[in-house]
């Protein structure tokens, strides 16, 4: 059976890195290895998970300085003798071992705006192409782990921006709600005004890490960044806006 | 009696799947003050793995379907134990439901004229599941979580229910429930009008499933310690497909949707073994030939379906078969083949994650080489007995949905029936609560004793004086089950397992955990472990009961269904420690829907 080294973080704020070695099975994981030593040496170590498939987005943590899904980071990944460094997650703060506080999280997405669809054609269904779909279903995808709020430096080196940054996987949600073809909101600066987009300066580093694989960058905020500034430069919407009232897409 | 934090609602939805989110916007838009609690973060729950699809009688693809082609297949596919009424709601119902989902924001994937596509799966006469790629549980979940966070409920995560908190009265009525704070160990009491149970499943009672950490079964045994009737509990679903290799992923699901899309089982010798263990009652609508079946997936109305989407138990039995005379594969499974059936760009379409799932976690390309698949316990079938309109419990003030509930799908779940029963169900019992929350004056009173006993059995794992570990509990649990519980049942082993888990119950009394209160998984799963081990004694009871094969309950001993087993249901109670089981005969439809099977 092949050993693993590992390096845990354990404890809160004033927790340390502890030593453990493992025998482990072909085929494993990084959190089977976790669970391993949850069974035999660390019975109260704190890790988050569900699914074990990389559909829930509850595994995150950093291994080897990587904010990674552990249930699909495969042993094999490292070299036999490497030491791996698990962490916590470090934009979050830290519960215990590796569970941080992500509430900031949920937070966001109370204030996030609501889908609003119009009416459906007369039979009762609505009609979609499937190209639409096909386009849409990339922000549909996010399983929320939060490793792009985690990557992203606004936030990452500057807790004093969260309460003013959405933060990469929100505007995944805005690009969700702002580009439904049945989503009847103004579209635009309309829809992500007040969510920071502004901080963003495009570094990519969220779309490198996302585990779906999802575009954030190139298919989410650049758009909504150019929707936002032709919006600021169109007079006659910016005056439609202000006669019609429909300048907050949130007020729903 | 240590600290506790006290909260107050009309309505207290326990679990945050897709029947307790759907039982509290529900609840909300009646009006209730509505608190949502679950052990995991929000939008976590086991609906997120959900793959294939939601199965509804929409008839986009085909438009003979309609709710009565629907109920029927359900009937069939539970073997006529089903509640009748709870079958026939739920496909009149589900068509509004998955209308309602993509109203909220859901994105299904389309037919050419722009409408909701359908695919097919076991036992449903049509191609029947709105879907997206295979990946539904996530949309749907996603969808009712940001429904429901614009809906003023209040939603306690990472918040595990203990106990339920009772009256103190004769009628033994529900009046909260006792949890703690898994961040904090700190404890909280709810006090509340009416409390729906969505706790979902209970498969983590084996040891090859294809559940997360939280299918304890906790709803369950909350039930049955409330003294309510739970039914049909001996029937549990084992999943013919779950990964078999490497062995760390034993047991993760492979999607119905695999065969759907034309996905074969094979034999070590190639053989499309399926054709061989086509069962009489489904003669007649199954195809004998492999010309057949192939056509099928193009012509519903002229070819027969495909025997590899029998009802799963069915498929789980042949593929246990097949391996026990030597032609599995060689990890101990069959091969599941869509590589040389369909092209790849094909699967990677359809079948996105399990392309994922595969080539991350088995080095395996499904677009080029077969799958090695073996059953998997799935889901339970049995749960909380309730009454199909409003989702009651026999106990006052208790509801429940969604797969914690019982009585929908007889001794057999058809694939899809369960993302569309969370909705059905959970909408009726989040109106029901919500109604009865109405018809009471003020909070009910909760009775101390019972609230001291919560709070001293959740510390007893940091008091008590033997040094079991509740993680080699778990395992051994596990294995007992899966090897004496398991697929293929007898009485000498039955009769084992009771016994063996009277020693269990003794070791749970004497685990003991290290640490704190504070986020501390050894302590969780020290809890956990009561509601498992109610759990295996429910399902082996009922198992022992019940002499006869049907369904998700196969005795090797009794190999065919009985006659009379064949008109009651089982039902179970707890009275003082004490777990009684009953036959009850089954609810009669009336003769117009019986009329449906007459055909057969
Ligand atoms: C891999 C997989 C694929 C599947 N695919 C399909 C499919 O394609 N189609 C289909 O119809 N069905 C499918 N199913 C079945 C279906 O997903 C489940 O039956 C269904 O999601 C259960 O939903 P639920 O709302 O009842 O409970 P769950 O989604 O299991 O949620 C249970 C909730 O209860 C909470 N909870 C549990 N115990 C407690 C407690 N003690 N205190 C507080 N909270 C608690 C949990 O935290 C969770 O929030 C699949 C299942 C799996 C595992
Ligand atoms: S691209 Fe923008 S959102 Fe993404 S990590 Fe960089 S700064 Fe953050
Ligand atoms: S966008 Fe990607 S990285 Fe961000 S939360 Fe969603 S899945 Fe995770
Ligand atoms: S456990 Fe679900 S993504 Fe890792």
């Amino acid at each position: 059976m092949p050993q693993a080294h590992l390096r845990v973080w354990r404890g809160g704020d004033d927790g340390e890195y502890r030593e453990y070695d493992v025998e482990y099975s072909e085929g494993m994981v990084v959190l089977d290895v976790l669970h391993l030593l949850q069974a035999t040496a660390a019975p109260d170590m704190a890790v988050r998970w569900n699914c074990k498939a990389g559909k829930c987005g509850s595994c995150s943590a950093e291994v080897n300085g990587k904010p990674r899904l552990m249930c699909m980071t495969r042993m094999q990944l490292f070299d036999p003798y490497e030491t791996i460094a698990i962490a916590p997650l470090k934009t979050f703060p830290l519960i215990r071992d590796l569970v941080t506080d992500v509430s900031h999280n949920y937070a966001v997405a109370n204030g996030m705006p609501e889908f609003a669809p119009g009416p459906p054609a007369p039979d009762g269904d609505y009609r979609m192409q499937q190209i639409d779909i096909d386009r849409m279903q990339e922000f549909h995808k996010c399983i929320e782990c939060f490793l792009c709020q985690d990557v992203c430096h606004v936030i990452r080196d500057h807790s004093d921006n969260l309460p003013n940054f959405a933060g990469p996987r929100f505007f995944v949600q805005l690009a969700q709600v702002s580009m439904h073809p049945l989503d009847e909101h103004a579209k635009g600066d309309t829809v992500s005004a007040g969510f920071g987009l502004d901080y963003c300066n495009i570094t990519k580093c969220c779309t490198d890490v996302c585990p779906e694989g999802i575009h954030i960058t190139d298919n989410a905020i650049i758009p909504l960044k150019e929707r936002a500034i032709d919006e600021r430069f169109d007079p006659i919407r910016a005056l439609g806006r202000r006669l019609f009232g429909r300048g907050d897409g949130r007020s729903h | 009696m240590p600290d506790y934090e006290t909260h107050e609602y009309d309505v207290l939805v326990i679990g945050a799947g897709g029947a307790g989110l759907r039982a509290a916007i529900e609840a909300s838009a009646e009006g209730a003050r509505t608190a949502l609690v679950c052990k995991s973060l929000l939008g976590k729950a086991h609906t997120v793995m959900a793959e294939g699809g939601i199965a509804a009688a929409l008839g986009n693809v085909y438009e003979q379907d309609n709710w009565q082609v629907h109920f029927r297949d359900t009937m069939r596919g539970g073997k006529m134990l089903n509640h009748w009424r709870m079958a026939q709601i739920h496909a009149q119902e589900a068509p509004d439901r998955v209308r309602e989902l993509e109203r909220w924001g859901a994105l299904f994937d389309r037919t050419a004229d722009g409408r909701i596509l359908q695919r097919d799966f076991g036992g449903h006469r049509f191609a029947r599941l709105a879907h997206v790629g295979d990946r539904t549980g996530l949309e749907m979940i996603r969808t009712l979580q940001q429904h429901a966070v614009h809906r003023g409920i209040d939603v306690f995560m990472e918040c595990t229910v203990t106990r339920l908190l009772k009256d103190g009265g004769e009628s033994g009525a529900v009046s909260g429930a006792f949890a703690y704070w898994r961040e904090s160990g700190r404890f909280v009491v709810f006090r509340a009008k009416a409390v729906v149970l969505a706790t979902g499943g209970l498969c983590k009672v084996y040891s090859i499933n294809s559940n997360s950490w939280e299918g304890t079964g906790d709803g369950h045994a909350l039930a049955t310690w409330a003294g309510a009737d739970m039914i049909d509990m001996e029937f549990v679903q084992f999943h013919p497909t779950g990964m078999v290799w490497p062995l760390s992923v034993r047991g993760i699901l492979v999607t119905e949707g695999v065969r759907g899309d034309g996905g074969t089982l094979k034999n070590a010798g190639g053989e499309r073994f399926m054709f061989r263990y086509i069962p009489p009652m489904f003669a007649a609508e199954t195809a004998d030939t492999e010309a057949e079946a192939d056509r099928w997936y193009n012509d519903r109305i002229n070819a027969r379906r495909t025997p590899d989407l029998l009802p799963r138990d069915e498929v789980a039995r042949a593929i246990n078969a097949e391996v026990k005379a030597g032609r599995g594969s060689p990890h101990g499974g069959v091969f599941l083949d869509i590589a040389s059936r369909r092209d790849a760009a094909y699967i990677q379409r359809r079948l996105p994650s399990m392309y994922h799932q595969f080539r991350e976690l088995a080095d395996v390309d499904i677009t080029q080489v077969a799958m090695e698949v073996g059953p998997t316990a799935h889901y339970a079938m049995g749960g909380v007995r309730v009454d199909p309109e409003t989702g009651a419990a026999t106990v006052p003030g208790l509801f429940a949905a969604g797969e914690v509930a019982g009585g929908m799908h007889g001794s057999n779940r058809l694939g899809g029936n369960s993302l569309s029963d969370l909705v059905v169900f959970g909408r009726r019992a989040g109106f029901g609560a919500a109604e009865h929350a109405r018809g009471l004056g003020g909070l009910p009173h909760v009775d101390g004793e019972s609230l001291e006993l919560a709070a001293t059995e959740a510390l007893a794992p940091f008091e008590a004086g033997g040094n079991e570990n509740p993680y080699t509990i778990h395992r051994e649990l596990q294995e007992a089950m899966q090897a004496l519980v398991g697929i293929i049942r007898t009485e000498g082993e039955l009769a084992q397992a009771r016994e063996q888990l009277g020693t269990f119950r003794e070791r749970v009394q004497r685990v003991r955990v290290e640490g704190t209160r504070q986020y501390n998984p050894g302590w969780h799963l020290a809890l956990d472990l009561r509601a498992l081990l109610t759990v295996a004694e429910l399902i082996t009871q009922g198992a022992q009961a019940r002499k006869e094969s049907r369904g998700g309950h196969t005795r090797d001993d009794f190999p065919g269904p009985d006659a009379h087993f064949g008109t009651v249901n089982l039902v179970q109670r707890q009275r003082d420690g004490v777990l009684a089981l009953r036959e009850e005969p089954l609810p009669q439809m009336s003769d117009e829907l019986r009329r449906l099977f007459e055909e057969d």
